[in-house]
């Protein structure tokens, strides 16, 4: 009977267990996950932050997925170290567990920027379920926070912030926000609704300082930017992003990148170690090369190919590429593939902008295949210009009309519309 | 399982199967009520795309390995272990718009009444033969039987 065990027990572990069950009924799958709560969805803890979700909600895979899949699982248990020769995963408590197929899915860990002054009280990071507790608490007597990072990670804590009634400004290091998913003009479209909800954005500006409150040092009453600018808040939220959790791959063959690398069975270095998600680095199949991808869609499916591979199924990972679905304030936006590319380079880009009404489509071309696409507010027909990126499809052809308000699959060339309704 | 088809050649455009989606997925089932005074309005699951001369409407094709259900971040969108149909559990869903981000077929709406929601095809839950396939006026849309996944 085949040993299965999965290190970490979020999207990845999710996918990986689903996937061995469908092979292997019998074989003994422990999950070893460090948080001490059943597994949730982590992208939905702005929603559990803003007052819109429950916790109970938020359970993701549903309560009963780990019995239902006979998964043995050791919750609050941290693994400490791997021996790959003789096969086991050592826990802090020294116990040992042996595996004859190992899944390294720990995800990642934020990145905290140098600045004067962190071991004062009232900075969060927001990636976990308890970060976005420590930051209820703490808003419950605040009115001001500095949100460090205007990424996916920021803005979402932004916005469930404002929601609770806070002021919030953010320090984004680079010229616009959002700046890793959307080029300027899209971000121009998401700031201004953002400013409009009452959000300060400082871009261009980095936190050199965090000072202490003037009735107690101790605790968080600002921060000074770079130029010497002043911001008072009382609760801060670094944002600035997150690094692959490879220390366990430390002192073993693991080959590490950013992350441990993959390949397109998502099996590590190291015959029977596999890892997905956050923590390793897979096949972008827009960047035709491995890349760290930290996004929940691009792990369960990392996860569910590893799965079927260490029950001995053989299966490809298709590649995932950055891609973001986020709904800010209100706004709708789609993006995924390339962002921001030089012409000269060899792309062509064709756009749709309707400045009044803040509706953006962007397509980037290459060598007649879509390579990148950003679409605001008009989003429904995103799956469709996806797909057509994902599988390499050629559309020189009907290229003129991808950014139309009319594009739809009836835009399609005949063979390839059949060949897509009716392939299904 | 069975799958609705859409047949270019004879649909007219006439939108009818929109029409009956959208009855068959409000609360009184009353052409008139449902429209005018239903709150929230209920909205159709099947979407009538054209690009003259050709029209057909496109719903959910509930596929195989559903990339929607793998991308889902709240678990709402479900592969159903008896029917092997893909459905979608409203009260979980959170609208993060991932489904919409990857449906091959542009098949998921946005629900734009309630907030945060997306709506697609359920093939009609609790009717034999799905509401846009029976009041499809000249049969451009066929319900088929297929090999269960």
């Amino acid at each position: 009977m085949t040993k299965y065990v999965i290190v970490g027990g979020s999207a990845g572990a999710v996918g990986a267990v689903e996937a061995i069950r469908e092979v292997d009924p019998i074989g003994d799958i422990v999950v070893i996950n460090d948080e001490p709560t059943p597994a949730y969805s982590r992208p939905m803890i702005a929603d559990y932050l803003s007052g819109g979700v429950s916790q109970e909600k938020m359970l993701f895979p549903a309560k009963d997925f780990w019995d239902n899949h006979k998964v043995q699982m050791k919750l609050g248990k941290r693994a400490v170290k791997l021996d790959l020769l003789k096969k086991t995963v050592k826990l802090e408590n020294n116990e040992k567990v042996v595996f004859d197929k190992l899944l390294i899915a720990t995800g990642g860990e934020p990145f905290i920027p140098r600045m004067e002054g962190t071991s004062r009280e009232g900075i969060y990071n927001f990636i976990t379920m308890l970060d976005a507790r420590g930051i209820e608490e703490a808003i419950a007597k605040a009115e001001k926070v500095v949100v460090i990072g205007g990424g996916l990670i920021g803005v979402s804590a932004t916005e469930a912030l404002v929601k609770r009634g806070l002021k919030v400004t953010i320090v984004e290091l680079k010229d616009w926000i959002l700046n890793l998913i959307l080029d300027k003009e899209a971000a121009k479209i998401v700031e201004k609704v953002m400013r409009e909800n009452g959000v300060s954005i400082m871009t261009g500006h980095t936190v050199q300082r965090i000072l202490g409150k003037g009735d107690n040092d101790n605790d968080v009453g600002g921060v000074v930017l770079g130029n010497g600018t002043v911001i008072e808040c009382d609760v801060i939220v670094v944002a600035v992003g997150v690094v692959p959790r490879t220390e366990l791959a430390a002192q073993t063959d693991l080959k590490v990148n950013r992350g441990i690398l993959v390949d397109r069975f998502m099996q590590t270095s190291v015959p029977d170690v596999y890892a997905c998600g956050d923590v390793a680095e897979a096949y972008d199949f827009i960047h035709k090369t491995q890349r760290v991808l930290a996004l929940w869609p691009v792990a369960r499916i990392g996860g569910r190919v590893a799965g079927y591979n260490m029950a001995g199924q053989k299966r490809e990972y298709p590649g995932g590429t950055a891609m973001s679905a986020i709904h800010y304030f209100g706004v709708p936006v789609i993006s995924a593939g390339l962002t921001t590319v030089d012409e000269a380079d060899g792309y062509e880009t064709l756009i749709f902008l309707d400045q009044e009404a803040g509706i953006y489509r962007k397509i980037i071309l290459k060598e007649g295949t879509i390579v990148g696409m950003t679409l605001i507010r008009d989003v429904e027909r995103a799956g469709i210009l996806f797909n057509l990126m994902k599988n390499q499809i050629k559309v020189e052809e009907f290229k003129h009309k991808l950014t139309a308000d009319t594009f739809s699959l009836a835009s399609f060339p005949e063979t390839l519309r059949k060949q897509l309704l009716l392939g299904v | 399982m069975r799958r609705v088809y859409a047949h270019e050649e004879i649909c007219m455009g006439c939108g009818l199967c929109e029409v009956y989606c959208t009855l068959w997925h409000s609360k009184s089932k009353e052409l008139i009520k449902a429209f005018r005074r239903e709150q929230p309005k209920p909205i159709s699951r099947i979407r009538l795309v054209q690009e003259k001369p050709i029209s057909f409407a496109v719903q959910c094709r509930h596929c195989d390995d559903a990339p929607c259900v793998f991308a889902c971040l709240s678990g709402a969108m479900h592969i159903d272990e008896k029917t092997g149909l893909i459905m979608h559990d409203d009260e979980k869903c959170v609208g993060c718009l991932t489904c919409i981000m990857v449906c091959p077929f542009g098949a998921i709406k946005i629900d734009p009444y309630r907030h945060k929601v997306v709506a697609k095809c359920d093939l009609c839950q609790g009717l034999d033969i799905p509401a846009c396939v029976a009041n499809c006026p000249n049969e451009a849309l066929t319900l088929e039987e297929v090999q269960p996944r």
